[in-house]
């Protein structure tokens, strides 16, 4: 059995009257990218942030490294490397100014790792903070997040807003930081191509609850996407038993289904339809299917 | 080692390493004894998971197209001759079998799709033939 770097148990939370999280599990395997989607507002950040130690759980449990994040901060967050989404860094500090400062949380921290990513990105070191530019910005936190060669990444929308030069950083900083021997990353993402890519696992959030949580390669493998000619167009909506989405119009028609492929299959043939493809979908289709139905 | 993988394609990226390292050897472009790349760093190249680079170079390795020697890396097997004769057939089979997929969609029949290629073959020869 593989050791868990964080495992989360019946997590649920309320802001108000709403339910940010429900009974929320997942659990991130040492060693492994595991990519968290979900649209807006389906409780991404307010579960990176109970990881964090950020939140306290009101019910269920947070472990991280096998310790409370809240209760046991010293042991959990110098071994963590976070950036945020917001990328809150101190405007007033020099780039130079921020490397220090954020070493001196850190015992870990490789000054020649932070050198070669600022010289890699370009950065000098008394450029302010204050006048980066939103990639120059994410760059810098790239740097702070991870030159203490963190045992877990935990990345929330690391790519949002930024061009393909510094997404491709980013992605590399996370791939470098899994080959380094038993290292682990939980990262939350819109882009789904990206973590079709780079992640061991997925991790689907929907409106507070766990969707789904399974490997990549179970995943895709489980999902099919059929394309389906028929001799009269078919009543729309149309509707089988066991698929996520149908789509299309007059007589041709796409379905995604999960697992369920042979009973789909005898469905469209019984309303006469010839399946003309079937292929397996990407990320992308499975989760706005997931999520749209 | 020039790889391009893509999600569109709806082949595990995984596969999709192993048959193009495969497709290199066989046309040559990766010779006997040549080293591949270390796992990391076609990772960090293709921007994938590691894992999925690792797992293909098990496959490769258990199919006999690579073999690792502890330490120096993965290399391109001194048997990748033979085997490179079946893996020419095997691409080839796939891209037929697409052809014919596409053609019968079309409503063209085997026979007719024949004399096309033999068609193209010609044309393709008097543009191309003096590179061969």
């Amino acid at each position: 059995m593989t050791e868990s770097v964080v495992d989360i148990k019946g997590v649920s939370r309320l802001f108000g009257k709403k339910v940010a999280l429900d009974d929320v599990d997942l659990s991130v395997p040492k060693g492994c990218v595991v990519g968290l989607v979900g649209e807006n507002g389906a409780g991404k950040t307010t579960l990176l942030k109970h990881v964090l130690g950020l939140f306290k759980a009101r019910t269920g449990s947070v472990r991280v490294f096998g310790k409370d994040p809240v209760t046991d901060p010293e042991a959990v967050l110098g071994e963590i490397g976070y950036l945020s989404e917001i990328r809150d860094l101190p405007d007033w500090m020099k780039i130079g100014e921020l490397m220090s400062y954020t070493r001196a949380f850190f015992p870990s921290w490789d000054d020649a790792f932070a050198e070669e990513l600022r010289n890699m990105f370009e950065l000098s070191l008394d450029q302010k903070v204050k006048t980066l530019s939103r990639g120059q910005r994410a760059r810098a936190g790239l740097i702070a997040a991870i030159a203490h060669r963190p045992q877990l990444l935990v990345l929330d929308e690391p790519s949002s807003g930024l061009d393909p030069v510094v997404r491709r950083d980013i992605l590399s900083a996370i791939i470098r930081t899994v080959a380094d021997e038993g290292r682990t990353v939980l990262f939350s993402s819109h882009l789904l191509d990206e973590v079709q890519r780079v992640s061991d696992h997925v991790a689907m959030l929907h409106l507070g609850k766990m969707l789904l949580t399974s490997s990549m390669d179970d995943v895709l493998t489980s999902h099919h996407r059929l394309t389906v000619r028929f001799e009269q167009p078919p009543g729309s909506p149309l509707k089988l038993d066991g698929a996520l989405r149908c789509e299309g119009e007059g007589r041709e028609w796409t379905v995604l289904c999960n697992g369920e492929r042979a009973s789909v299959e005898a469905q469209l043939t019984q309303l006469n339809g010839e399946i003309v493809g079937r292929a397996a979908p990407t990320l992308d289709e499975i989760f706005v299917a997931r999520m749209n139905g | 080692m020039q790889i391009h993988i893509t999600e569109a394609d709806g082949t595990p990226y995984y596969q999709q390493v192993v048959n193009q390292v495969k497709f290199l050897v066989a046309s040559g472009r990766l010779e006997e004894g040549e080293q591949l790349p270390p796992v990391r760093k076609l990772a960090e190249q293709l921007l994938v998971n590691p894992n999925t680079i690792a797992r293909a170079y098990r496959e490769l390795e258990s199919e006999g197209v690579v073999a690792s020697k502890r330490g120096a890396g993965v290399f391109v097997s001194d048997s990748g001759s033979p085997l490179s004769r079946k893996e020419k057939t095997r691409i080839l089979h796939e891209r037929i079998d697409a052809l014919l997929t596409e053609s019968s969609q079309l409503g063209v029949g085997v026979d007719s799709l024949l004399k096309l290629i033999d068609q193209r073959s010609k044309k393709f020869d008097s543009t191309w033939g003096d590179k061969s």
